[in-house]
């Protein structure tokens, strides 16, 4: 049950900060996104989202940020394995879940839904 | 706007700008922000509750669950995008609807949608990633970035 409330809060936290930046720093929602990504990287690279992800479960992993991490924690797996090689190779390795269904769902919606107005 | 775009305006177009700014609405911030964090808290709680049952049912651990949940999410998204409604919720929610991984979906679907007229090819297949193409982009480079910094640190034997 605590896991649910603190999921609420960092995601929800997330949220607030992005929405933040849509409307104190006026981005528009693909620059607030792009930065978001950007940071989870970062904060991955520095070993501080992992930690989050362990106590925020869902509210850290859902969130646009996790993909960067994600992105850094499959190209230093790697890495860890085949060498240098690895950070290209392994780039994709966790988020494919993520980008596959994306791109599969995202195509089956375009053949069975018409675009609305 | 930068100083030197602003020196290229004309008198009337300066004076435009400052009287637009003036009647521009002011934007209602700390009700975007407490929506924001009500519809983003949602969608990560409901994650967190597909997370457990993966955990639960089907085996997963801790670490991996979360990739069957974001595939889950994306198809709830897709649908909700197909049929129109998480335009709606987007309206109401600004980024608590944009900034989770359904977001993300949300502006794949749409895309794939809104230009299916233009044909399959061209106008689905190529305007599918066309405003999540930056995400992809920034975070791609990024981790690679970050990665090989990460790695240099490392063997200079730091961290």
């Amino acid at each position: 049950m605590e896991k649910f409330i603190w999921a609420f809060i960092v995601g929800g936290g997330i949220c607030v900060i992005g929405q933040l930046m849509l409307d104190v720093l006026k981005l528009t929602p693909a620059h607030t996104m792009s930065t978001l990504v950007v940071l989870g990287a970062v904060l991955g690279g520095l070993g501080l989202y992992e930690p989050l992800v362990k106590f925020a479960g869902a509210g850290a992993s859902v969130p646009i940020s996790s993909f960067g991490n994600a992105l850094v924690k499959g190209a230093l797996m790697e890495a860890q394995r085949d060498g240098i090689i690895g950070v290209l190779t392994g780039i994709f390795e966790v988020t494919s879940a993520g980008i596959s269904a994306a791109i599969i769902f995202g195509f089956l919606g375009s053949l069975l839904f018409r675009p609305k107005g | 706007m930068s100083n030197k775009k602003i020196k290229k305006l004309t008198l009337t177009q300066q004076e435009y700008k400052v009287f637009a700014k003036a009647r521009e609405p002011k934007r209602p911030v700390l009700k975007n922000v407490i929506r924001a964090f009500i519809a983003g808290g949602i969608i990560c709680t409901i994650g967190q509750g597909l997370q457990m049952i993966f955990m639960m049912y089907f085996g997963f651990s801790e670490v991996t669950a979360g990739n069957p949940t974001v595939a889950v999410l994306i198809i709830i998204s897709v649908l909700l995008t197909g049929f129109g409604v998480y335009d709606h919720l987007a309206q109401w929610a600004g980024a608590g609807s944009a900034v989770p991984v359904t977001g993300f979906a949300n502006t794949v679907a749409s895309a794939a949608i809104e230009h299916r007229t233009e044909g399959y090819v061209l106008g689905v297949g190529g305007n599918m990633f066309k405003l999540a193409g930056s995400v992809i982009a920034y975070g791609v480079f990024s981790a690679f970035v970050v990665a090989l910094v990460k790695i240099t640190v490392k063997a200079l034997g730091g961290m």
